[in-house]
């Protein structure tokens, strides 16, 4: 049950895009994020979803895994196109009692379940092939510059690795607490909301010692490491960049200037909408 | 009153590249009072396999019967059969939650509905099963040591009255001293109480001086399945397995080769201390 979450999670393989530079991810995904909120019409969301098979297809991420993650977040998906559904207001096209649907609102609710949908599959597609640490490590190097204005980039950076770090620990945890609770015959399954918030407590009260306790762990581990911050710090693997960044970065400049093309040039009109 | 597994099989995370197959058409029969030890390396898929039992998991395909009924049936309740068969995971005492000792052992009972008095009556016979000192029944969990605790884990489990009890590795990071009461306590609840014992070890010390039989896993599968001086008569294909047989299988061994006529079936150390004198003894009488 709880291992069905694929958000943030690493899926382990060997192609073109898990080799890419963390840091070449990054910049891409943001990137990509900005294109999904700058189009606006058919020819940019041609050029979007092209760019996004093309990606999905190098990764070699089955495209399987990648729409399980997106069942976490389905309801928080259907709420918002419900409401620009029915909450933007424009020229009317349906009415059903008091509900009514506006053609700015049918297009409202469309481009927000396309953004909000390659939003997800795109970020997720750059946590599923990349490592934690290589992710950590990579917005580290990216944020180092700020660093000069005393934002302890290092501290942050190491915060990030260990929680992400610690993700797939708890959540082994939570899932083996629950078990030895269900052997002596706790019941995680049924009851009114209230009755099933109170049989959290024997998951909840043994799941904060073990992470106070393993945090405590972790702490003694670093310190007798002589753990003490960035200053001077090195890596066993320095991030370098390599020709295949350079070639991504350059298609990347090339796709954002596609989809800028796209939302200027690419208009059509169909049956009054302007797609 | 039996356990019975017909090919069961288990995969986990099936169609993605983690794909494993944990259990391989597992077949076993557990009886009603024996004392089995389930022996395996890590990863053989022993812990797997004991949270079958009680239905926590539930087989890709196969079937398992208790008592004769399926337990797979849609009418038959999982919940009674947690309580038939009670597991003690590893590390038990990681499980605990409440703010005193004897309140934790009451979880169990308090789930299966019964009334006040029973709930506690179960609780207090539970902790004196487990030979947990009265004057300490009401002290906060965070006071105990780790085998105290373990103790109070154990408790809550047997509160639920089995019929069967699975134990996970229940002498993990224990000393030698907390080993040996853990187990002694195991044993008396099988001969005292009548309850089913499988204990879940990769310790053949553990096991040798008490089990009536050992389940032998490795990579899923059931490789042996015997009474214990049969199955350590094969202690080479155990080291091929990751495993090892009793240090006194070794010593008998040893000595066979050195030219000493013991009987290399002894495992327990009193077994071997007589099979050495009793050697030992002919070779004077024949000088």
């Amino acid at each position: 049950m709880i291992k069905d979450i694929t958000l943030g999670q690493y899926y382990e393989t060997d192609s073109v895009i898990h080799r890419l530079d963390p840091r070449t991810k990054l910049i891409a995904t943001v990137v990509y994020v900005i294109s999904l909120f700058i189009f606006d019409n058919i020819a940019s969301f041609l050029v979007a979803t092209a760019f996004l098979i093309a990606v999905i297809r190098l990764s070699r991420v089955p495209f399987k895994f990648i729409v399980k993650g997106m069942k976490g977040i389905l309801f928080l998906l259907l709420f918002t196109v419900v409401m620009n559904l029915f909450l933007t207001t424009g020229d009317v096209l349906v009415k059903l009692g008091v509900f009514t649907i506006t053609r700015q609102g049918l297009k409202a609710a469309l481009l927000m379940l396309v953004r909000l949908t390659y939003l997800i599959l795109g970020s997720s597609l750059m946590t599923l092939t990349t490592t934690p640490n290589n992710l950590t490590d990579g917005l580290e190097k990216l944020l180092k510059h700020l660093e000069i204005v005393k934002v302890p980039v290092h501290e942050i950076s190491m915060m990030m690795s260990i929680a992400l770090r610690f993700i797939p620990i708890l959540l082994e945890e939570t899932d083996k607490i629950m078990k030895a609770q269900m052997a002596r015959g706790a019941d995680f399954e049924t009851g009114s909301i209230i009755t099933r918030a109170k049989n959290m407590v024997p998951l909840l009260v043994p799941l904060f010692v073990s992470a106070f306790r393993r945090a405590n762990d972790l702490a003694m581990a670093m310190e007798a490491r002589c753990y003490k911050g960035g200053e001077g710090r090195t890596k066993m693997k320095p991030l370098v960049y390599k020709k295949n960044d350079w070639i991504s970065k350059i298609i990347l400049v090339v796709y954002l200037a596609a989809v800028i093309v796209a939302v200027r040039f690419g208009s059509i009109s169909v049956a009054g909408f302007t797609l | 009153m039996s356990l019975i597994l017909n090919h069961v099989n288990y995969v986990y995370s099936a169609d993605t590249t983690y794909e494993i197959k944990a259990l391989d058409d597992v077949c076993l029969e557990i009886g009603n009072g024996e004392f089995i030890g389930l022996i395996g390396h890590t990863g053989s898929g022993k812990s797997t396999l004991v949270q079958h039992m009680n239905g926590l998991l539930k087989a890709t395909s196969g079937q398992i019967l208790y008592n004769g009924e399926d337990i797979y049936d849609k009418d038959y309740s999982l919940k009674l059969l947690r309580q038939k068969v009670g597991l003690v995971f590893q590390y038990p005492e990681h499980q605990l939650f409440e703010t005193d000792v004897i309140s934790d052992v009451m979880f169990g009972p308090k789930n299966l509905k019964l009334s006040k008095i029973e709930v506690e009556k179960r609780a207090c016979d539970a902790l004196t099963m487990v030979g947990f000192p009265e004057e300490m029944w009401n002290r906060s969990l965070f006071e105990l040591s780790g085998g105290q605790k373990r103790r109070v884990a154990i408790a809550g489990v047997l509160a639920m009255k089995p019929e069967m009890l699975i134990l996970d590795e229940p002498t993990a990071g224990l000393d030698p001293k907390g080993r040996e009461e853990i187990l002694t306590l195991i044993r008396g609840l099988q001969k005292e109480q009548g309850i089913t014992i499988v204990l879940v070890s990769h310790s053949m010390e553990d096991v040798a001086n008490y089990v009536d039989r050992i389940v032998v896993m490795d990579h899923g599968r059931v490789m042996m399945n015997d009474v214990p001086r049969e199955v350590f008569r094969h202690y080479e294909e155990l080291e091929k397995m990751g495993l090892a047989a009793p240090q006194v299988t070794y010593i008998m061994q040893a000595l066979r080769m050195k030219g000493l006529d013991v009987d290399i079936d002894a495992t327990t150390i009193p077994e071997a201390r007589e099979q050495i004198l009793l050697a030992l003894g002919r070779d004077w009488r024949e000088e």
